[in-house]
Parts: structure tokens; sequence; C-alpha cells
């Protein structure tokens, strides 16, 4: 300290703001040394380095004035890592506010010592917190129980030596609510990271306590009740009778935290119970899921985002409520086409009607995307449903009628699918072929070039609507030349007089202009087919065989992955669809943890072949956000928060490690969401063969647009980090040459 | 749980930075300015970039941001920032750029007693406002040890809205019927959605711990033939007797879904529908509800638009109140969308007062007064500058707002309010009805 004031004598000027304050922090008179200390305070807000102030904060600890003494705490929980040595000086303090006759002193005490991440005043915590653990103020057990979770993570031999988790455990059968409520939270956190304590068993005993407390505690202890006991294993049938019966009337709670942890609790224990009973759990479920459609919309997207996944393992809950769905003109985006994804689940030949006079208003708006997926909803309820195809085709004829370039195209794709699944619709081929001139996606281009190649024998024209699209054949996108291929030899096998020339015009084109592989080899696959003569039918047979019939083209989730994330309801994971693996790291503080697997994995990916680690990135749509994640791993690479806070002004202080890692592009999509998104490409590649590009999945080469995609949203995020930006263009241009 | 909270402002200027855990580093500050706030292209409240989740709420002028590195309960998150919102605007009265600079250390103060490394604790305003305060006088309370054990046993207690040494001379209660009543209706005149979101927002004042039992013309209690008994009875107090003036006096009202302040027991309300509650002081949202069916909707709308050529858009709008003729609704105003190229208007009206709002593209009609089974007519004309890009007008719906006293658009009735002391007062309870404009929209 002494050395302190010395440098601060000599090399401080004896203006400016740090000498201000300074001045005003060790000034005689009180309210002058409490200016000053708001004042600190404020600048450490502001990003400031105030560190240096450190002794001259801590000298103004010994007070009564208890907000002075908030100030004071705030400032040493912010900087106690920059003077480990000094804090040693406020430990008395500390020690003394915990038996400080008033219970918001000592609580604020043993709180706030559990904030200071130092060594030296963990070793002094015991005896502190072993008194107030046993307090007679329930306010200062609550937050004694919380602080075991704290110490815990600082120290955890520390906390299971000194029996603290017994404690704890017996905390929960305390006679005040919230002591029970943050008692299970600190078990919670500590049995999540380190399982192995087996920090919180419930038995019947605890559960009984924690229902007791479920209608007593605070709204934020509810939750933390209700999730523990959504993840408790029931032991018999009448145990998860009890749970759902003493869980539901939490569905009327206010606060939509509790009322989707309500939802989450019978939805995991309704399975045990008898069908009858459980059928009116769901019943009784409903009405409160629809009022949560009603609130915020950040709640509201939570909400709609579980709503999806409680649809798609119990697609009838809903049935009655299409309407509360529409979505109203000033919902924010994200929030309608969540909406539209539930009307379309629900939508049955009941309200279908009602849907679709919706979902044509929807495709008459201006904002394009929104009005894109409302076509693309028109299709899907067409294939949904049956009975309402007609509907939907002839609603689609309007949409194309009114021009609009976007609907057109959209609803040319949405047409194609529904020819895969109904015949019959072939009448309104002359219109959709009215809009060609007009079509400039590749996905639209390709479906209605499937179109025209599927139904050749009854389009007359089909040779010269093909032809023209031959002449321009090495324009087009790749996707599109497939399904050019595809279509012109159909139209061959189909009226070989009339497209004897063209089929030689195409695939000559392809295979001697071309340079994608996959247009290459599909040509020369139809080439040898058709110059197969022993039998003339083989090539029939494979080109024309009859198709199955699509079932559907809603997106719905893996089984298994569901039931997944059924179980992390109203948690980011089922926001995002994801399971949490994905996107948090492994143990909830071992970010140095992540950063080993994640250089690890870079590593590998290296030593692998490099174009395939690349693919592997396009497989996944995650791959944009892959390349984030990089981006925020590099910025944010001092997690551990070793280094003392004066340490942060220099500018990425750690980014030269890890320049090298950049160099691997990203890391691979997770297998989760590659397999999905891989079996259905695959699919969709068999079926290209035989003459059909996949529905809605990229067909192959689709896949390399994709990758370039993925790139390029690489390449934005980058602009965080400049010197990672550069690393990641370099890796960018590696792979495309590679191509 | 929660790793920090912090406060931007629009510029991105970081005015609150409160971490709670040691892995909210101070630089996710900037990380969040680049990525979310100079990102016009991010349009989800939830962001998550490595491991680190960004969830974030926009209110006046300034963003409230969580931070987290767990999965975290999504819904908590959000539902804790609308919280902290709550917490502001019944501190400050309004939580904006300006309120958070001026008392950032109270804001800390806030932060440390409602977050405990991350996890909510108590976020009731009337409890912290007990020891957390503005003026330095009152804090004085917190500081002797008696007074502030008692405030403790509070905070946590099972009634930790109430205190228990309450007294008034007076005893009175004003029970507040709020309704937001929805509609969407389509250009050719039918209903697709109306539904009315209801609140009951209660004063109480009232000595001691009181039990109060309320009741309402649910269907589903009615039905039951529970408490018919009660129907003439409304708890005493002159104020209760108003039921005439609602429509659906006679009938009873089937309620969606019910959600109640946390003071209500909800096993009791699961178990027989009976509302009993034990209320905090002064003012509070005792419940919400929902309801869908019979909704009586109070002005009718026929909106006739035509384009005519590129060049003009032709108006009438008329609109008739739908209820008796005794009521009158106050401040109803109708926006017209007109073309964004709209160059000028003229607009004529049987009442009121009728503007071009250019930045709105809105066409503002304002009836201060307008009494019920009268209609109004307004006829409009905007002319429109020829664009080199003729994009085809959205049309967005025509919106309404409107407040309208003693009028509840879901019939919904308070049938009594018992209150039961120790004591044995008696009390005051008077009721008042209003029915608002949600989100009332036409489309043309």
């Amino acid at each position: 300290m002494a050395m302190n004031k010395i440098r601060g004598a000599f090399a401080v000027p004896r203006k400016g703001e740090t000498f201000e304050l300074r001045a005003g922090l060790v000034s005689q008179y009180a309210y002058e040394r409490k200016e000053s200390i708001q004042k600190t305070i404020m600048a450490m807000t502001l990003g400031k380095d105030v560190s240096a102030l450190f002794p001259d904060v801590l000298k103004n600890i010994a007070t009564s004035d208890l907000e002075q003494k908030k100030l004071v705490y705030l400032y040493l929980m912010n900087y106690a890592k920059s003077h480990p040595d000094l804090c040693i000086l406020a430990v008395n303090t500390f020690v003394q506010d915990s038996e400080d006759p008033n219970p918001l002193v000592r609580a604020l005490a043993i709180r706030t010592m559990g904030c200071i991440r130092v060594d030296k005043i963990v070793d002094y915590m015991e005896e502190p917190l072993r008194k107030t653990l046993r307090d007679e103020s329930p306010y200062v057990r609550k937050t004694a129980a919380i602080c075991v979770a704290k110490l815990f993570d600082l120290n955890p031999t520390m906390a299971i030596e000194n029996g603290f988790l017994e404690m704890l455990q017996e905390m929960i059968g305390d006679p005040n609510p919230m002591v029970v409520a943050n008692s299970v939270t600190a078990l919670q956190e500590i049995h999540s990271t380190a399982p192995e304590t087996k920090a919180l068993q419930i038995t019947g005993n605890t559960l009984r306590k924690m229902l007791m407390a479920l209608n007593e505690c605070t709204e934020w202890g509810r939750v933390t009740v209700l999730s523990t006991l959504a993840e408790y294993k029931t032991s018999d049938v009448k145990e998860s009778e009890h749970i759902c019966e003493r869980v539901a009337p939490q569905f009327q709670h206010v606060n939509a935290g509790v009322v989707l942890a309500a939802v989450k609790a019978v939805f995991l224990h309704m399975k045990n119970v008898s069908p009858e009973l459980s059928k009116t759990y769901l019943k009784k479920m409903a009405p409160p899921l629809v009022t949560l459609v009603s609130s915020a919309p950040e709640v509201q997207y939570v909400a709609l985002r579980n709503i999806d996944l409680l649809l798609q393992k119990e697609p009838d809950i809903l049935n009655k409520e299409l309407r509360v769905f529409f979505c109203k003109y000033n919902d924010p985006q994200y929030v309608k086409f969540q909406k539209l994804e539930i009307m379309v689940r629900i939508a049955n030949d009941r309200n279908v009607d009602q849907l679709l006079a919706e979902l044509k208003e929807y495709a008459l708006e201006v904002d394009m995307d929104f009005v894109r997926r409302a076509v693309r909803a028109i299709g899907q309820v067409a294939i949904k449903i049956e009975s309402a195809s007609e509907r939907c085709v002839n609603t689609l004829l309007d949409l194309i009628n009114t021009k609009v370039n976007y609907v057109v195209q959209e609803a040319i794709v949405v047409i194609k699918d529904i020819f895969r699944k109904y015949p019959g619709y072939e009448g309104i081929i002359p219109t959709l072929c009215q809009c060609i001139d007009e079509l400039d996606e590749p996905n639209a281009r390709a479906a209605i070039i499937w179109i025209v190649g599927e139904y050749a024998e009854k389009i007359s024209n089909a040779g010269d609507i093909l032809g023209g699209f031959v002449d321009g054949f090495n324009e087009e996108f790749s996707s599109t030349q497939l399904q050019i291929l595809t279509s012109v030899v159909k139209l061959f096998l189909k009226r070989p007089e009339k497209a004897q020339g063209l089929v030689q015009r195409v695939l000559q084109a392809a295979t001697s202009e071309n340079d994608n592989p996959d247009v290459r080899d599909r040509a020369y696959i139809y080439w040898r087919l058709l110059s197969n003569t022993s039998d003339s039918n083989a090539t029939k047979n494979i080109v024309l065989s009859d198709k199955p019939p699509i079932v559907t083209t809603i997106h719905s989730l893996p089984p298994a992955l569901l039931d997944q994330l059924l179980s992390e309801l109203s948690t980011l994971s089922s926001v995002y669809h994801k399971p949490p693996e994905q996107f948090v790291g492994h143990g909830r503080f071992g970010a140095d943890a992540v950063m080993r697997a994640a250089i690890e994995e870079q590593i590998q990916n290296a030593r692998e072949n490099p174009l395939a680690a690349a693919a592997a990135t396009a497989g996944g749509t995650a791959a944009p956000a892959q390349g984030q994640n990089n981006v925020e791993n590099l910025l944010d690479i001092d997690f551990d928060g070793g280094a003392p806070a004066s340490a942060q002004t220099e500018p990425s202080a750690g980014m030269s490690g890890l320049e090298g890692l950049a160099g691997t592009p990203v890391r691979v999509a997770s297998p989760a969401a590659g397999t999905t998104g891989q079996a259905s490409n695959n699919l969709d590649d068999l079926l290209g063969v035989f003459g059909d590009s996949g529905a809605s999945q990229p067909s192959p080469s689709g896949g390399s647009a994709d990758l370039m995609n993925g790139f390029s949203g690489l390449d934005l995020s980058g602009n965080a980090g400049p010197s990672q930006n550069n690393q990641s263009k370099k890796s960018n241009d590696d792979i495309l040459s590679l191509f | 749980m929660l790793s920090g909270i912090l406060i931007f402002n629009q510029k991105g200027e970081n005015l609150i930075f409160r971490a709670f855990r040691s892995d909210c580093r101070p630089r996710l500050a900037d990380i969040f300015r680049i990525q979310v706030i100079s990102n016009p292209q991010v349009r989800s409240p939830i962001l998550t970039l490595g491991s680190t989740t960004f969830s974030h709420v926009k209110h006046e002028n300034i963003y409230l941001v969580a931070v987290t590195k767990s999965n975290a309960n999504a819904a908590l998150v959000f539902e804790f920032l609308y919280r902290l919102i709550m917490l502001g605007k019944s501190y400050f009265g309004k939580f904006d750029e300006e309120a958070v600079k001026n008392n950032f250390v109270l804001i800390y103060e806030l932060l440390d007693e409602i977050l405990d490394f991350g996890y909510p604790q108590n976020t009731d305003p009337d409890t912290l406002k007990m020891y957390i305060t503005t003026e330095g006088v009152k804090s004085a309370i917190a500081n002797s040890p008696t007074d502030s054990s008692r405030i403790t046993q509070q905070a946590t207690g099972a009634l930790s809205w109430r205190r228990s040494d309450i007294k008034y001379r007076k005893n009175e209660a004003f029970v507040d019927v709020i309704e937001d009543v929805n509609l969407l209706m389509s250009a050719t005149g039918t209903v697709l959605r109306a539904d009315v979101n209801g609140q009951i927002v209660m004063r109480a004042y009232l000595t001691g711990t009181p039990e109060c039992k309320f009741g309402l013309n649910d269907r589903l209690l009615l039905d039951t033939g529970e408490t018919s008994s009660n129907m003439n009875n409304p708890g005493g107090g002159n104020g209760l007797g108003t039921s005439k003036t609602t429509r659906a006096a006679a009938g009873s009202v089937t309620l969606e879904d019910c959600q109640f302040h946390q003071c209500v027991k909800l096993g009791r309300f699961d178990a027989d529908r009976i509302i009993s509650f034990v209320p905090p002081d002064g003012e509070f949202e005792l419940m919400r509800y929902r309801a869908t069916e019979n909704v009586n909707l109070p002005f009718k709308v026929h909106p006739i638009v035509r384009e005519i050529g590129t060049t003009k858009v032709e108006y009438s709008v008329a609109i008739k109140a739908n209820y008796s003729s005794k009521l009158f609704a106050t401040n109803v105003v109708i926006r017209i969308p007109t073309p964004l190229n709209t160059a000028k208007t003229t607009e004529r009206t049987s009442q009121g007062r009728a503007k071009y709002e250019p930045e709105q593209n809105n066409i503002v009609w304002k009836i201060a007064r307008f009494s019920g089974q009268s209609e109004y007519v307004l006829n409009a004309e905007a002319t429109l500058t020829s664009m080199t890009h003729q994009k085809a007008w959205s049309r967005p719906p025509l919106s309404l707002s409107f407040s309208l006293l003693m009028f509840t658009s879901s019939g919904l009735l308070v049938r009594y309010l018992k209150v039961f002391e120790k004591g044995n007062y008696s009390s005051v309870k008077w009721v008042r009805y209003m029915t608002r404009a949600g989100s009332y929209e036409i489309r043309f």
C-alpha cells in the first residue's frame, strides 16, 4: 500500500479525474467521500479503469451508512482481482459485518464475500458462512444458501469438507419458503456442475417439502422448484399423479416462466399417469399456453417456440385455437414467422378455410420474407390436408395472377410439391408456363422445368420450352442445370422424335463445357443409360419410374431429439430447437475446457482432408452461426478472468495465440444437425438421378452455394476482430480455389 | 443462471454493467454493441455467440440485456427483464436513459438485491421500497436493526407482499375492471378474430391482514350453481350496484383462462374456482383473464377505399357506436393508412377532426367524445405523387383506439368482494369498468 502511495505521488499528475476522485475519497467530510465513491462507480461503469483508487475506496468500507457500504462492496467485487493483496484488509470488516445485529448488513456481508474471487478471502469465509447458514433471520439464511453455491464454484473441496452441502440439504426442510427455494437452487447448481457430488437427491420427504414451498415462495423460486420437480424420476404412478395434481394450479400464474415450468413438469410426469388423466391435463394446459401468446413479444417468441415443440408431440392440443395465432400487423417478424409455422401445424379440415383466407391475406403484404413463407405455408397445408388441396391450388393460382414477382416464384415451387403428392392438376400447367419468363431464381426455374419434364407428354410445346433453357445452359445455377438435364432426358424418353437434337446438345454442354462435377456426373450417367442398346426399356424404367408421393413438407424434428428438447422446455435449448451441448460449454464455468476442446477439434479438422472439413460445415444450416462462434471465442479469449483489470485495456491481448486457429475454417457442424440435413440430402440425390430434385431441400450442388453463403456469413461476422477477419478470408480463398 | 445485466442507450453506450458471475467479462459489452445495436439485421431478441447468449428487450430508448452462459430458462430471463422495467417505472416514473443515468447508484443497489449469483430473488416493488429508497431520509429505517429484521421477515415470508401492521381509518377497496378488446376484421366485414384481454386492478386500503373473496359472473362457477344467493349481495358498499350499465348483466361469461397475482391461492381456484387472497397494500393487478366468446364490439367500422389509377385514393369511412346511448367513449382515434407516396390529402368529417400525419403515413381522425348509437363519417382523398418504381401498396389495416367507461366487452361483472378480518370492520368497495382498444384492426 505504501508503495502504491509513493507511486501515486510521483507518477500521477496532481490534476485530472483520478486525482480529484482520490482527493474526495480521503476527504474529511463524509458526504464528500460518499459523493466520490459514487463518481468512482460511475467511471467504472463507463469502462474507465479506476482500479488505482483501490486503497482509497477501501478506506471507506467501515461505515454505518448502508448505501455507502453497498457502493464500496460493488467496487470491491469489480476490482478485487487487481489488488488481491489489499483485499485482506477488507476481511475484517466482512467478518464483523456478518455478526452485525442488522440482518440486512449480515446478508450483505455474506453475499459480497462470495463474490470476491480471491483465495485469501475464501479462506476466511468458512466461519461466517457456517454462522449465517444457521442465522435466525430467514433473509440471511436464504442469502447464505446461495453463497454455498458461490463457494463451491471457487473452491469445491472446501465446500464439501466443511459439510456445507449437507447443511444445504437440511435446509430444504426450512420453515421459510424462500430459504427452501434458494437451497434447492444452490443444490441444483452444484449438482449440475459436479454431478459426482450427488448434491440434489430428492426423496419422498424432500419432495413433500418442495411441494409445500411451491405455493408460498416467490415466482422465481417457483420456477426453480418446478424445474427440479420436472427432472425428478418418480418411483410409482401415485407419485406422478400427486405431482401433476399439485403443479397444475400453477398454470394460472401470471409469470410466463412459472407457467412454462409448470407445463414442463406436468408434461413430463403425465407420461406415467393413466391416459384419461393425462388427457385432462392436456386440456388444462391449452388455455394458459394460448394466453402466453398475448404477452410481450419476446416472451411470446419463447412461448411460440415451445408450443411448436409441444405440438410436434401432441398435435391436437390447440385444435380450436387457430385464430389466436393470426399475425397482427405490428407483430415483430420473428413472432410472425413462428405463428405461421404453428398455424400450419394446427390446420385441419375444419379450420382450413379460415386459414387459407388468412394466408392469402399475408401473401399480399409487402415484407418479402414473410410473403414467401405464407405462400410456402399454403403448399404445406395442401399437402397436409387432402380435402383442401383444390382450394389451396386455387388460392395459389389467384396469387400467381397478381404477377408480383416473388409471389409467383414461390408459388411455382410450392405447386411442384403439390404435383408430387396429388395427380390431376395438370390443367393448370398452361397458366404456370406463362410465367416462365419472369422466373429468375434457381429454385423456381428448377421447379417449372421439373413440371415440364414430368408432364412432357401432355405439354405440346415442351420441346420449345426446354430448348430455351438448353440454349442458356451454362448461365444457369447448377441446381437448375441438373433439373434441365433430367427434364430433357425425360422428354426424350417420352417423345424421342422431338428431342433427339436437344438431348445431344444438353449432354454435350453438360459434359464438355461445364466444370461442376455433380452436373457432369449426372450427364455421364444419363449418357450411358441412353447408349445402352441391349434393353431399351431399362432406361425408361429407371428415369420414368413411379415415384413415391411425398408425405409432408412440414419440418419436424427427429423423435429422439424432440424428446430431449421436451425435457428442456422453456430453456434456450427449446427456443433454438437444438440440444444444449451445441451452444453451451461443458460444465457451467468450464470455459477453458471449451476452448481446449475447440482447439483440439480444429487441429483434428486440419489433419483430415481440409475440403471434407469445409464441406461438412455446409451440411448444417448452422454454418454462419458456427462462424460467429469462432469470432466470439477469439474476442472472449480470456474468459478465465485471470488478467488484472488494468491489463484489459491492451487491445486484443489474447489474439496472437490463436491466429493459427482461424486458419482452419470453422468447427464441424455437430452431428445432430448434420445427420438430418445429410440424410435428406442423400435421398434427394437418389431421387434426383431418377428425374426428381428434392422438394424443399437443396440438391447436392445447391450445397455448394450454401457453402459459399456460409462463408459470406463468416465474413460478415468477422468484422468484429480485424485480424481474425483476414484469416477467415484467406481460408475462404483456399477452399474456393480447391473447387 | 444469469451472468450479468447490462443496460445500453440507443447509441450503444454502456450505462449499467453488473456482472453476477466471473464469466461475464467487460468485453461482452462491446460484443453486444457490435453484434446487436449497430447491426440492423438482427431481429431475434435472443442471440448466441459462442457459448454466450444475449437476451435483450428494448424499452423507451434503452436496451436491457441479460447475459447467460448456460442453457438458461429463456422465459424466466425475459420475464425478469420486464420485471426490471416495471421496477424502474415504479421507482422513477419513467424508465429511460435519463432515469438510468440519474439513478445509477440506486439501480446497482436494486440489482444487487433482486439478483444473487444470477438467481432472481424478491422483485416485489412494494417490499423493495421498504429498504431501498430514493430519498436518503427513508433509508434510515433500514439502518435500525429492529426495523430491518421486520423488513427481512417480510421480504422472505409466506406473505412477502404485505406488512402486518397496516392501519387505515377508513377501509376502502377500489376495483377496476379494464378490458382490452382485440379485433381483426377482414375486408369483407367478417370478424376474423375478436377477443378480450382483461385485467382486474385493485387498490386496497384495508387494515390488518384481511382475507378477501372475490366473485365474478364466471360461467363455470355459476353453472355449478354454487352461490346463487350471492347474486343480490354485492358485498356492501354503494359502488357495486352498477350492473345495469353493462350489457351482459343477466348472463354469465366464459373465461378462457385466468392468471392471478401471487397473493391468490391457486390451489383453491383450481379446486372450486373461488378467488381468495390476502391483498398487498395499495395498488396491484389482481388477475388477468381472456375471453373469446360473445365479445361485444363497441364500434363497427365500414371503410370503403378505392384506388383510382395511380394518382389518387378515395376514402369513405363510416363508424358506428354499438353501445347504449347513455354511455360515451372518449379519445376515439381512427388511423387510416395512406400510401407511402401520398403528396397531400383532403378530409371532411361529420364529427371530430382529421389530420394527415406524413411521418406515420396516416390520416388521423380524432373524436373526443363519441356517444352511444351515433354514427359518423369521414370522406377523404389522398393525392399521390408518381413514382418511378410503382410498388404495390400493402394496405395496412385501419386501426382504432378508444376508451369507454362502464362497459365490458366480455360482459364480465364483479358480483361481490368480501373482506374478512379479525377486526371485523366494515369496508367500502367501489367498482369501475372500462373497455379500451387493444389491437382493433380492420382490413380494407
